[in-house]
């Protein structure tokens, strides 16, 4: 049963969820807020925070800079790529772990988990040296791999969780209207489990954009992303914030579109399967 | 398609195979910072000389950069036909035979005209492994507004005890103004760089001539108790935690009376679009304790290097001659003016009448002569290097000892107490590395 609310308590929690809001989304407002000041006054101190004069000349330096084009290319292929890999695998994983599972699969969900808990660092150099004997150093298709492997076990545990609150019987029925198992998992698992595997496919989708140890550490000038088009403008020894933060905005505003545009899509499926 | 489209169309495509074919692709890891920056801004210069040499630039951020090629010149990824190195590192990996030397440059290269202490430092076995990109080394950089108001004059070559009298003088903390801005960030290139020279201005040393660390001696507690007193009277609020970039930005907004640091911070603070004390900026000579015949001046290089995993060595080295010729310091003054010339690596640069009206030209050259990184401080020691210890242990140690002094200037510790630490950490790491 529903509860009343009163409009006073609905203003204090609208006015609570509003301040929370805001102040996790401050650090991004004041980067793209930085990437229009002057270097001088970024740095200005008291910060200033509206009234400045508002300049593009950091866009254009960067811009004139490098090649904002290929790196984002990059990142879409990298990102996209390996979402898509990971989905194809992940989905029959899923499915057969939700629907028949074994006397093993929970041990095997949580072995699939352990593999997150050992720092990337840890396997840096192997990893490179495998890289550098396949050829793949630098190369798209070489991070688009490991990205996914790095991702695969979120997108099996995620997919796993929305599959488990399907019905099996519905499966069952479709396999007794006589359908075999590519169209059981294409045509009637799939079509419900949407707005789960879309939620899933967003989620890895910003991870892998914005994922930095990997995509700095194995590539070089032909296969890197954003992440190290932002690094290029970090300096230790000379004030660049504002380039920088024009580099970082530049580099987050295709994700931060993407995710405002499928918010809803995102919130139905994190909290999909949470009201029983 | 008719047969006159298909045949241009294959012979298009042959001819960009053709070109693809004869191009030798160079890729050049390199720091972000001014000078570099300029120097991929003019690279049409060098492709219209070398139509066959295509670049491809890796711009990162030092420390990143630092990791990212030693763990590819350590696995010989050869991900890289150019490496931005500095004087720290050279010696090193020249010595691991990581590096190509650099002996055959063309003819009118002429690398008796790069400085003689930057020759020496990126040089390993009396042969060069890396051509010095710009140099820098350490001075003081003072406001002489600040220093007129409070009548006093800074001497050309001040002790530390004339640096704290102006230090005292300056300091007004109710505008916010502190005499002096130094290191405070923890890093063996953040403020051990500058301790250590602080140290060799007192006549400490890390090391005798056993590799037994020092740092308990009266010399060392002298120096670093100096430098406490320094900060913590005259110093910002938060120095603690100040790296170059930190003083950089409070120096512009005239928040310091002094700030002692690298020299290439000079064309910074001049700079009339980003400092607000542009033309109030006097130089001086780092300091030494009264009868200490070293000065607490660094010095330091980028410098760039062909890794030996590379497979377009020549053209590597092409681009290197161009890079740090005589020819390209013209280019850059022509097209950007003398002021932002990189500085300090050759000797025909400072004897060009152009450049020596430049305000820190003279300063700068001072500075850099003064500094010898094989004699770094009074008394013997086993290494080179003037602000690190060019061992590969030193970015260990040092970046440890440094957390030490860290916490001192945030006043969680004595400089007595940091001391003893950092004596008994450097003797074990040294003991472990089997010294």
């Amino acid at each position: 049963m529903a509860r009343a609310v009163t409009t006073r308590r609905k203003t204090i929690n609208s006015l609570a969820a509003w301040t929370v809001g805001l102040l996790i989304f401050f650090p991004i407002l004041w980067t793209i807020l930085t990437s229009f000041k002057t270097e001088a006054t970024a740095i200005a101190d008291p910060p200033v925070f509206l009234f400045f004069d508002w300049t593009l000349e950091n866009y254009s330096v960067v811009q004139e800079r490098s090649d904002y084009m290929r790196f984002l290319w990059n990142s879409i292929i990298i990102a996209g790529g390996s979402t898509l890999l990971g989905i194809l695998i992940a989905v029959p994983a899923a499915w057969s772990m939700a629907f028949v599972p074994s006397r093993r699969t929970k041990d095997i969900l949580l072995w699939m988990l352990s593999t997150k808990m050992l720092p990337a660092v840890g396997v840096l150099y192997p990893i490179y040296l495998l890289f550098i004997q396949l050829g793949l150093l630098d190369t798209r298709i070489g991070l688009t791999i490991v990205l996914m492997l790095i991702n695969l076990p979120i997108i099996v545990w995620m997919l796993y969780t929305y599959f488990r609150e399907i019905p099996g019987e519905i499966l069952e029925a479709a396999r007794m209207d006589g359908a075999g198992l590519r169209e059981e998992i294409l045509f009637v698992l799939t079509p419900m489990a949407i707005p789960g595997i879309a939620s899933t496919v967003l989620l890895n989708i910003i991870l892998a954009w914005n994922e930095a140890f990997w995509t700095l550490n194995l590539t070089a000038a032909k296969a890197a992303p954003l992440t190290a088009f932002i690094a290029s403008y970090s300096s230790p020894e000379g004030l660049f914030y504002a380039k920088l933060s024009a580099a970082s905005t530049m580099a987050i505003a295709p994700i931060l579109i993407l995710g405002w545009f499928s918010q809803k899509q995102l919130v139905r499926g994190l909290t999909f399967g949470a009201v029983k | 398609m008719s047969f006159k489209t298909a045949l241009c169309a294959a012979s298009a495509l042959a001819l960009t195979a053709g070109v693809a074919a004869a191009q030798t692709t160079v890729t050049i890891a390199t720091v972000n910072n001014g000078d570099m920056i300029r120097m991929q801004g003019l690279t049409d210069d060098f492709t219209s000389k070398h139509p066959d040499i295509e670049l491809e630039w890796v711009t990162l951020e030092e420390n990143i950069l630092r990791q990212r090629v030693t763990q590819d010149i350590a696995a010989n990824g050869g991900q890289f036909d150019v490496l931005t190195i500095g004087m720290y590192e050279t010696p090193i990996w020249a010595k691991n035979g990581w590096l190509v030397p650099l002996d055959d440059m063309g003819d009118d290269y002429d690398a008796e005209d790069i400085l003689p202490a930057m020759r020496a430092g990126l040089s390993h076995d009396g042969q060069l492994y890396a051509a010095p990109f710009y140099g820098e080394s350490s001075m003081v950089m003072y406001r002489t507004d600040l220093m007129e108001a409070a009548g006093m004059e800074m001497p050309e070559a001040p002790t530390w005890e004339e640096i704290r009298a102006a230090a005292e003088a300056m300091t007004d903390k109710e505008n916010e103004v502190y005499g002096i801005c130094l290191r405070g960030k923890a890093g063996w290139g953040e403020n051990m760089a500058f301790i250590t020279t602080v140290a060799n201005s007192f006549g400490a040393r890390w090391f005798n001539e056993n590799w037994e660390a020092q740092l308990d001696s009266p010399e060392w507690a002298e120096a670093v108790s100096f430098y406490n007193d320094l900060l913590e009277n005259y110093g910002p609020p938060g120095a603690s935690t100040n790296g170059f970039n930190e003083n950089l930005a409070l120096f512009q907004q005239g928040k310091c009376g002094m700030w002692i640091d690298a020299t290439v911070a000079a064309s910074f603070v001049t700079n009339p679009n980003d400092s607000t004390v542009a033309d109030s900026v006097g130089f001086a000579l780092a300091p030494n304790k009264d009868g200490v015949e070293k000065r607490a001046n660094w010095l330091w290089a980028w410098a760039l290097a062909v890794p030996a995993g590379s497979d377009a060595t020549d053209a590597a080295k092409t681009f290197i001659e161009w890079a740090t010729s005589k020819e390209y310091l013209a280019l850059v003054a022509e097209n950007e003016g003398w002021a932002n010339v990189p500085p300090g690596s050759r000797t025909s640069l400072y004897e060009n009448p152009e450049y020596q009206k430049v305000a820190f030209a003279d300063m700068t050259l001072q500075s850099i002569n003064a500094a010898d990184p094989s004699d770094p401080t009074v008394g013997d020691v086993p290494y080179v290097g003037i602000q690190y210890v060019a061992i590969p242990e030193w970015a260990g140690i040092g970046t440890a000892a440094g957390q030490e002094f860290s916490a001192m200037v945030a006043g969680q510790q004595s400089p007595e107490e940091a001391l003893s630490k950092a004596q008994a950490l450097v003797t074990d790491e040294m003991e472990a590395a089997g010294y």
